[in-house]
């Protein structure tokens, strides 16, 4: 079973590939911002920005790849791909990318992209520089470099994959800035034939349990709760709401159903680049600071004066949240409604 | 007909991400990380170790790693796991995804008679879940990650998992053989029986499987099978920080902190 290393002749590989992640036609924000960014990459060294889409039902959304930024879209349409399945994704990339052989192809870090790229990258013999919050291209105009966190995030490693291709990447959520819809941008639609064999899924999709979805990840105020609050998040709400910011909870909070996962920041849920973060009861690992780390004012309250989070804040109170959170509010309440008047 | 599962668990030992920095010429000091079983790796331990009591079986866990891990492995063990493999050779350093994969599915078909693959959702060290998939593929199985909860149908031999995904959840059936991952935080890990572990330090020895045992080409593993390298390292500190503590009585902190507060709206 062992394949060696292809040693491909890298110059045959031409373009950067999108596949674009999308729920029944709704394509995810993470997928427009790498669009969004191969655009730019696109434009600053003369290269082809290709999307991929793959369901049913999508001319709409290949307009609107083009309007976000892409040069062409491949649509593959098939029953097959109406719902995600690593057996026909899988497949139906493989035979794109073995006909038309992109240089580059970028797939968004969320649970599905990760699922895909992961077995791409082993089919297709090539590398994946995953989880990138950092993308560029070298100045000739080949080769991918991306940073990725380590270690929870307060290292990044610089990633290349010089021999093999394509150079495969999946990027997290929050990181890229997507484009403007531009709808004047043209550009060509090719309509793909997958060769889908009806065995091919053995996977069977028994239930949908979907979950009401928020996105925080643009929030211009953050209040962010850890485990110091213990299981009751009223204080944090009322604080939140006085503040009109978004709620944000850790991992363990979201592990319980205190709130949801998209609720959840850190390196395994969203990046939040807010004005004014307010963290409260939250330790201060690596893992949830990667994802508040890009924050323009951070005010933490922990009980503990050795907490980490203390390292990553601008303004930090050792005290019990308890204590502070009603005072805090009252305060602010008496601020905000007398400039109110 | 139903014979009894035999599950893998794939177990990482990884440094503390928080005892692990950068020195002054950007190379990593990871002199002072204490290493601990990768976090979601014991939600996976769990996971099998529970599956094998409800459905009868065995459970067996792999890891490639240095040769000190097998204590990890015993430990592994006092969790209620039957054996415990370490996938050890100098050159499987410095893998990848790509060579990790392929050296662990090795182990898996060594093993022979897999039904199920356990891992965890991700390594804490800077993995990103793409093991498990890789793995699936060496193998020729099928793949769920992010799995929540994981039922075996004994009647029609496949497995019922639900997984999270953007959307919310879906609840789906694969056939055997399989490779799935949990996620971090979906059950609570037994802990480790001592007295066991101190019986597996005196009388188990843990198997080791280098390249040869696993008729790999050390061409095709550790560094040399992979295809990224690592251009350098950066730290990322993010923005730096005024780090002013504010004191008085939780009234005074209040006051100082709703005149920051609507500063910096
Ligand atoms: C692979 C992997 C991925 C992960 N991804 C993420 C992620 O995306 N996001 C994330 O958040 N975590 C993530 N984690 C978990 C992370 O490592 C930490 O375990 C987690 O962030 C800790 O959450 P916490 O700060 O709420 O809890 P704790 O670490 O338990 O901290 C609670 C804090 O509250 C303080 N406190 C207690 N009582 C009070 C009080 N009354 N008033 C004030 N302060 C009080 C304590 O001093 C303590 O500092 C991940 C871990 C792994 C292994
Ligand atoms: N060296 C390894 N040995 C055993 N299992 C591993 C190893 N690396 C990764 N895994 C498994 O794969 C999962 C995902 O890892 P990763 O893809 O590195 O994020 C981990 O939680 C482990 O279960």
């Amino acid at each position: 079973m062992s394949k060696t290393k292809k040693p491909t002749n890298t110059t045959d590989w031409k373009g950067i590939w999108v596949i674009l992640e999308h729920a029944k036609g709704k394509v995810s924000g993470v997928s427009w911002e790498i669009l969004g960014k191969a655009r730019e990459l696109g434009d600053r060294y003369g290269i082809r920005v290709s999307a991929v889409l793959l369901g049913t039902n999508l001319d709409e959304v290949a307009k609107e790849a083009i309007y976000r930024g892409a040069d062409e879209v491949y649509v593959a349409e098939h029953e097959a791909l109406m719902h995600y399945s690593w057996e026909a994704h899988t497949k139906v990339v493989t035979d794109l990318v073995e006909k038309y052989r992109p240089n580059i192809l970028l797939l968004a870090a969320t649970h599905n992209g990760r699922d895909l790229a992961g077995r791409l990258a082993v089919r297709l013999n090539t590398g994946l520089t995953a989880d990138v919050v950092e993308l560029d291209i070298e100045p000739e105009g080949e080769l991918l470099v991306g940073s990725v966190p380590g270690f929870g995030g307060s290292i990044l490693a610089v990633i290349k994959c010089e021999h093999s291709r394509p150079q495969m990447a999946t990027i997290r959520p929050g990181v890229l800035i997507a484009q403007e819809l531009d709808t004047s941008r043209t550009g060509e639609i090719h309509k793909i034939a997958s060769d889908i064999p009806p065995n091919l899924i053995t996977t069977q999709v028994l239930q949908e349990i979907p979950v009401e979805s928020v996105d925080i990840s643009k929030a211009k105020r953050i209040v962010a709760a850890g485990r110091g609050v213990g299981t009751n998040l009223e204080l944090v709400e009322e604080l939140a709401e006085l503040l009109d910011a978004a709620i944000g909870v850790t991992r363990p909070l979201a592990d319980i159903g205190l709130k949801s996962r998209d609720h959840q920041i850190g390196s395994t849920g969203v990046t939040v680049r807010p004005k004014l973060a307010i963290i409260v009861g939250v330790s201060g690992a690596a893992h949830f600071v990667s994802g508040i780390q890009d924050a323009e004012t951070i005010i933490s309250i922990n009980i503990d004066e050795e907490a980490l989070i203390f390292d990553h804040s601008d303004y930090c109170v050792v005290a019990d949240l308890n204590d502070v959170l009603p005072e805090l509010i009252e305060a602010l309440k008496a601020r905000l409604y007398s400039t109110a008047k | 007909m139903n014979k009894e599962l035999h599950i893998v668990v794939c177990v990482k030992i990884v440094p503390k991400p928080e005892d692990v920095t950068l020195k002054e010429d950007n190379t990593l000091d990871r002199a002072n990380a204490e290493s601990v079983i990768n976090p979601p790796d014991k939600n996976a331990v769990e996971t099998a170790v529970s599956l094998k009591e409800r459905y009868g079986g065995k459970v067996t866990a792999i890891s490639m790693g240095p040769p000190f891990f097998d204590d990890f492995m015993r430990l592994i063990m006092a969790m209620g796991v039957d054996d415990a493999i370490l996938l050890s050779d100098r050159a499987f350093a410095g893998a990848d995804t790509y060579p990790t994969t392929l050296t662990l599915a090795a182990g898996i078909k060594k093993l022979g008679d897999v039904d199920l693959v356990i891992c965890g959702e991700e390594s804490s060290d800077g993995g990103t879940g793409n093991v498990p998939p890789g793995i699936a593929e060496w193998l020729g199985w099928t793949q769920a990650t992010y799995c929540h909860e994981i039922d075996y149908d004994e009647i029609q031999s496949r497995f019922v998992v639900k997984r999270s995904v953007s959307t919310g959840y879906e609840v789906i059936s694969i056939p055997k053989p399989a490779v799935v991952s949990v996620e971090l935080g979906v059950n609570s890990p037994r802990f480790p029986n001592f007295y066991l572990k101190q019986e597996y330090d005196q009388s188990y020895k843990v198997t080791i499987w280098d390249a040869k045992a696993l008729n790999l080409d050390p061409e095709t593993v550790g560094l040399k099978g992979s295809h990224t390298t690592v251009d350098s390292l950066k730290s990322s500190k993010g923005k730096e920080r005024k780090k002013q503590f504010i004191v008085g009585s939780p009234k005074e902190i209040a006051e100082k902190l709703a005149t920051i507060i609507l500063e910096n709206m």
